[in-house]
């Protein structure tokens, strides 16, 4: 039985929270997204978050470290847009190799610093920003901008970089289309066998509004039944939606799940200036309530999310058992 | 919390589809397969897929929980077509709440469906039948897609076709889906195969009785494992008497879901309630499936003759007259029989106190037996109508009787005004809708034809009206429609609003009407037989409820709409100009004869092998091509029956010289000036210029956007062109002929009626057309062609209609009457809202150039319309409501 495996059977484990509001904080010019690496690149590249683990890795590790010493068991990769299609817009799909291997091996750097408890790294495995199952032209619903095959050769790539670099865990996250995530756990599967060596997948989706659907159309229920043929470590949802929104769906994936659930809301939902001013506090209060009706066996934050946050939220979740988990896989 | 493994075979399209002991029979559509279904084929061959989408919406709306979508087919490209529709189908939220079955017996056109579908589909089929390595292999894979399979009851040896076989493969096929490849057991469906009984053949005897024992095998021994099959497939011997197969398939599938089959592939249509199969017949099927008597098969056929429903040519049956009276009624009603009517209704007054209880007893009985049998799918629209015609007679001859007694009442189900609205005179549809609605005991006020708003609005009040139905078949109907719906609402009307013909959608219900009635619903409502489905759930206790899903599903059209229409956008008037169609006019055709010839009285006869009949079926709701309709394994018998009335009549028609008819074609000489065409009498001089419009959608390289314009030859190049023009119509003398049908109740002759006259003032029209091809204007003097080339346009030259997709400008037509004379010379007029009198009428242009083709203008510029209204020199206010429906917003 591996140890995640049976750290999930005796508490609620702690997630990260957002990596972007963390680089906010750091006011980042476009020089520090070239830094020794991309001097010489002829597009703009601020923004392009995930190059930081090269141009800047000691941020980075900051970042991280912060989140563990806040409380989490369990920290993403900085890889959310690592992924040839997600780099494209910046030309770099040449990059993306050593983007996730570094960015592997620096989180899992800063994992080793402690060890008054277990510490995880999830390779974070973003949706791209191409949808399989939507076409991007309204006037010709059959067509589409990205096929399975080319999310599969993407993800595997993703995968396997991440692996090289050391990680403990895959998370899938931020789902929108679930085609896209079948393809990446498809490309996870074919990883695995030719590496003769598996690790636990983590899948979180995004359901986009309160009509309880993801951004393709797919119910919660049925988003789980689409995603439950592999073996699953935790299934669950995160970003889009605040803390309290979230509840009815998370209340589904409790019911019907057979595997671990999740959960990282955003701190609510963005002001009018788009910046989420939920406080730990108040996210805290919203969370109890999941803690309550015992949904939950991972809990951390998505965007909007501190340190604070997580540190709140983990200290409230030390106080609860967490949901049982009804399928035995080890 | 639920801490239960899963332990039942759970599917998903948008929404969940859990298979638990609990749930009912799952039922799979099938018309979404291009091997069985003739139609579906037809539309993927020939890149229809707004036809092939809406036969795949049509199956999820008619309760299919599944839907099979089949490519293979050798002149097709099975895995292009199954990738293009499933992207398709994956855009439609109504469709795509469904899991999708992909159906392919070979592996890359599974393989290409399994990567479109985001939900958990089921791959139909695996089996060992090339070797148990392959089987693993396509496992495999299947599994790391994430659907369920359906295992094929064969093997290397061939299909099991005995009970020991089938659970020889079936327990093999398990233990190495669940214990090799990992297999979960519940996403496993056994297809046992469904062989056909009653073959002749004594091997075959015990086909269903294997099948039905595999089933409970599979259920007892392969825990978790579903059980599927073909239905139709048992009854194959039986192929043209449907009512001996529609029983044969529920008494199947009876025994088949007792003994554990789960899901099958079951057309709705094709099925008997198993409780209401006739006793005797029930008796031969049953011993035939359950093999229970070696006679079986000789019984079964020997009964089959005597129930062939529609028997031909056999003798009347009149044994149902031995039945009482009550029953008889309800046998006249459902099979729509008028001959003995008024003697059975009488009987049956004398029986009850007072009158009125024979329409509120045994009549209203056999109504709603027709309107649950409609419902079901089980008659179709002919029948109805003419049940419909049996109930009226009825009606009519116990009217005195009420009327005498006083104070006799009817109770019916609600008050419904209908109306075309004003300016239209069509009205076949909307009388289809009334006799529909009037079966199922509603009470229907028909207000006729070009009824005003007023008028409508009006008759509702005074008669306290629980809904209003309007019906209009030309563009301009549109924007009288909301005329309508803006009047109910300052008239403080709260009342449904429906919305049904030809040209009006559900579309643009939701986007133009709808809102201008926010005090009541308006639902558009595709054809008659969803009318009273409509109605009832506006009207019943769940209406709350039904409205508000009506207002979402609006809304999001509307916004859906809105967000089309800004990313669609139309290039400039000058830059669809400048892509004009420039052609060769070096070869201009002299006509043999220029100016007008007219026509009257022509002989009907020689119209009817111009006839095309499909849009004839298609009025009466039977969807399919003639002559294969005739044939259809649904709608065949109806269709058959509708065509030998139609026969019958048209042939009346023609021999009793009910249609009188008219026509006047004109050639003129013409020369285009940009999107104009100028067309000079015989003295050169202008007797009348035509205004054009454009086409402003943007065109991929190569291709133009076309005027009419661009087929005559310019002035500048000093050529000599010319230009046609015709009117015809058949619908002379119709309203006598009518109006005696509706002294006789019956609606049924009164709509084949109008219908016939349609369809001959379009044979008129075509018959004309190859006149003027070969003997007026004469360009094509040695052309040959048979009828059905003549339908599928395979001539020179084009005859488009004002008000039609290549000129939807209704104007034009009064320049056209004009220049023909038309009103004078055939008799046809022009209401207000130039929809042509009589009815059965065509007028449209000829052009003659080889290149001149049919196009569909699509959506114009704001611009344009300015431009063509004062071109012609109108008024754009007063002009621009002509063109609502082509102006793009």
């Amino acid at each position: 039985m591996s140890l995640i495996w049976k750290l999930l059977q005796e508490r609620i484990l702690i997630l990260d929270g957002a990596m972007g509001t963390m680089i906010q904080r750091y006011t980042l010019e476009e020089q520090d997204f070239r830094n020794n690496y991309f001097e010489q690149h002829p597009s703009s590249l601020k923004g392009n978050n995930d190059l930081l683990s090269l141009t800047r890795p000691n941020i980075i590790k900051e970042i991280h470290r912060q989140y563990f010493e806040a409380g989490a068991d369990i920290i993403e990769t900085n890889t959310f847009s690592g992924t040839t299609i997600a780099q494209a817009d910046y030309n770099l799909s040449s990059f993306v190799y050593e983007l996730n291997f570094a960015s592997a091996k620096i989180a899992k750097e800063v994992a080793n610093e402690f060890t008054d408890k277990p510490r995880f790294v999830a390779g974070s495995i973003g949706p791209t920003n191409k949808t399989a199952s939507i076409s991007p032209d309204v006037n010709d619903p059959g067509y589409r901008g990205v096929s399975f095959d080319e999310l599969v050769v993407a993800y595997a790539q993703q995968v396997n970089a991440l692996m090289d670099g050391g990680v403990d865990l895959l998370l899938v996250e931020t789902v929108f289309d679930t085609l896209n995530a079948k393809a990446a756990l498809f490309a996870i599967d074919e990883v695995f066998i030719e590496r003769k060596e598996q690790i636990p997948i983590m899948v979180s989706g995004t359901i986009t509004d309160q009509s309880g659907r993801t951004l393709t159309g797919q119910t919660t229920e049925a988003f789980l039944i689409s995603l439950s043929h592999m073996p699953l470590l935790s299934i669950g949802l995160n970003c889009a939606l605040g803390a309290s929104l979230m509840r009815p769906y998370l209340q589904i994936l409790d019911e019907k799940s057979p595997f671990a659930v999740s959960a990282h809301p955003n701190a609510g939902l963005p002001n009018e200036f788009g910046e989420y001013d939920e406080t730990a506090t108040l996210m805290a209060v919203q969370i109890k309530e999941y803690l309550d009706k015992g949904l939950l066996n991972i809990i951390g934050g998505c965007c909007g999310t501190t340190p604070e946050h997580i540190k709140a939220i983990a200290t409230l979740a030390a106080q609860y058992a967490p949901r049982p988990i009804p399928n035995n896989f080890s | 919390m639920n801490t239960n493994k899963i332990k039942t075979l759970q599917l998903s399209g948008l929404e969940p589809l859990i298979v638990s002991p609990e749930s009912n029979f799952i039922n799979i559509g099938e018309r979404t397969n291009v091997t069985g279904s003739k139609a579906f084929l037809r539309m993927i061959r020939e890149g229809d897929y707004d036809a092939a989408v809406a036969v795949a919406r049509e199956q999820v709306e008619g309760g299919a929980q599944i839907i099979d979508i089949n490519m293979d087919e050798g002149m097709i490209d099975g895995a292009a077509e199954m990738v293009k529709f499933l992207n398709l189908i994956a855009s439609e939220p109504d469709i795509a709440r469904v899991p999708v079955m992909i159906d392919s017996s070979k592996w890359e056109i599974i393989e290409a469906g399994l990567k479109c579908i985001q939900g958990k589909g089921v791959v139909n089929s695996i089996s060992l039948k090339e070797g148990a390595a392959a089987f693993i292999l396509y496992a495999k894979k299947i599994k790391r897609f994430g659907a369920a399979v359906v295992v094929m009851a064969f093997d290397e040896l061939g299909q099991a076709d005995s009970f020991q076989r089938r659970i020889d493969i079936c327990e093999k096929s398990y233990d190495i889906l669940v214990n090799e490849v990992g297999f979960e057991p519940t996403d496993i469906i056994f297809d046992p195969n469904i062989f056909p009984v009653a073959t002749g053949m004594e091997e075959h005897n015990n086909n269903a009785v294997d099948f039905f024992n595999a089933c409970k095998w599979i259920k007892e021994n392969l825990p978790g494992a579903q059980v599927s099959g073909g239905v139709s497939n048992v009854s194959f011997s039986f192929r043209g008497n449907n009512k001996v197969r529609e029983a044969m398939h529920s008494a199947f599938l009876y025994h088949a879901i007792q003994h554990g089959m789960t899901m099958g592939i079951v057309n709705p249509n094709m099925l008997e309630v198993y409780a209401e199969i006739d006793p005797v017949l029930l008796l031969h099927v049953e011993d035939v499936l359950l093999n229970r008597r070696t006679d079986a098969t000789e019984r079964l056929l020997e009964l089959a003759e005597t129930v062939k429903g529609d028997g031909k040519k056999k003798e009347i049956d009149l044994s149902w007259r031995d039945n009482p009276v009550q029953v008889r009624l309800k046998h006249a009603l459902v099979k729509g029989l008028v001959e003995f009517i008024d003697e059975d209704v009488e009987a049956c007054r004398l029986l009850y106190d007072r009158p009125i209880e024979v329409i509120e007893g045994p009549l209203m009985d056999g109504m709603n037996e027709v309107g649950d049998l409609f419902g079901s799918g089980k008659m179709f629209l002919p029948q109805v109508v003419k049940s419909a015609r049996v109930m009226k007679k009825a009606v009519a001859y116990l009217l005195p009787f009420i009327e005498l007694e006083k104070g006799g009442k009817r109770s019916s189900a609600g008050k419904i005004i209908m109306a075309t609205v004003k300016g239209d005179v069509h009205d076949i549809g909307k009388n289809i809708v009334g006799v529909v609605l009037a079966c199922n005991n509603y009470e229907v006020i028909d207000l006729g034809v070009m009824v005003t708003a007023d008028k409508i609005i009006q008759a509702a009040i005074d008669q306290n009206a629980d809904v209003i139905g309007l019906s209009g078949l030309i563009t301009p109907s549109l924007d009288e429609m909301v005329t309508v719906a803006k009047e109910m609402e300052e008239r403080g009307l709260s009342i449904p609003l429906l919305i049904g013909g030809a040209t009006t959608s559900k579309v643009h219900t939701a986007v133009k009407i709808d809102q201008h009635y926010s005090k009541g619903q308006t639902i558009h409502v595709l054809d008659a037989s969803r009318a009273v489905t409509v109605v009832e759930q506006l009207l019943g206790q769940k209406k709350d409820q039904y409205i508000l899903n009506l207002q979402e599903e609006y809304e999001k059209m509307r916004v859906h709409h809105a967000n089309h229409y800004q990313n669609k956008k139309l290039i400039s008037l000058q830059e669809a100009r400048s892509n004009s169609a420039k052609l060769n006019f070096d070869n201009i055709f002299k006509p043999k004869n220029i100016g007008i010839t007219t026509f009257s009285d022509f002989d009907l006869k020689l119209l009817v092998p111009y006839i095309d009949w499909t849009p004839f079926f298609r009025t009466w709701e039977l969807h399919g091509k003639y002559p294969e309709i005739l044939s259809d394994e649904v709608v065949g018998i109806q269709a058959q029956s509708l065509f030998n009335d139609a026969q019958n009549m048209l042939q009346q028609i023609i021999e009793e010289k009910w249609l009188g008819s008219k026509a006047v074609v004109g050639i003129f000489p013409a020369n285009a000036i940009g999107d104009d065409i100028e067309i000079y009498d015989l003295d050169g001089g202008l007797a009348y210029t035509q205004r054009t419009l454009r086409q402003q959608t943007k065109k991929a390289s190569g291709q133009n956007n076309y005027a009419l314009a661009d087929f005559i030859a310019p002035k500048e190049k000093g050529i000599q062109d010319y230009i046609g023009g015709f009117a015809v119509t058949t619908g002379h003398g119709i309203e006598d002929k009518l109006k005696q049908f509706e002294e006789d109740h019956d609606d049924y002759s009164s709509i084949l009626l109008k219908s016939l006259a349609d369809r001959l003032a379009e044979a008129f029209a075509e018959y004309m057309h190859e006149y003027v091809r070969k003997e007026i204007w004469a360009y094509a003097a040695s052309e040959s062609l048979e009828n059905d080339e003549l339908i599928a346009e395979k001539y020179q030259g084009i005859r488009p209609a004002p008000g039609y997709p290549a000129c939807p400008d209704h104007l034009e037509k009064i320049g056209l009457f004009e220049l023909l004379k038309v009103e004078l010379n055939t008799g046809i007029s022009l209401t207000e809202n130039l929809a042509m009198l009589p009815v059965s009428s065509v007028s449209g242009w000829y052009f003659a150039h080889p290149q001149a083709k049919y196009f569909g203008l699509g959506k114009i510029s704001k611009e344009q319309v300015e431009d063509v209204i004062m071109r012609r020199g109108g008024d754009f206010n007063k002009d621009k409501v002509w063109y609502h429906s082509i102006i793009q917003e």
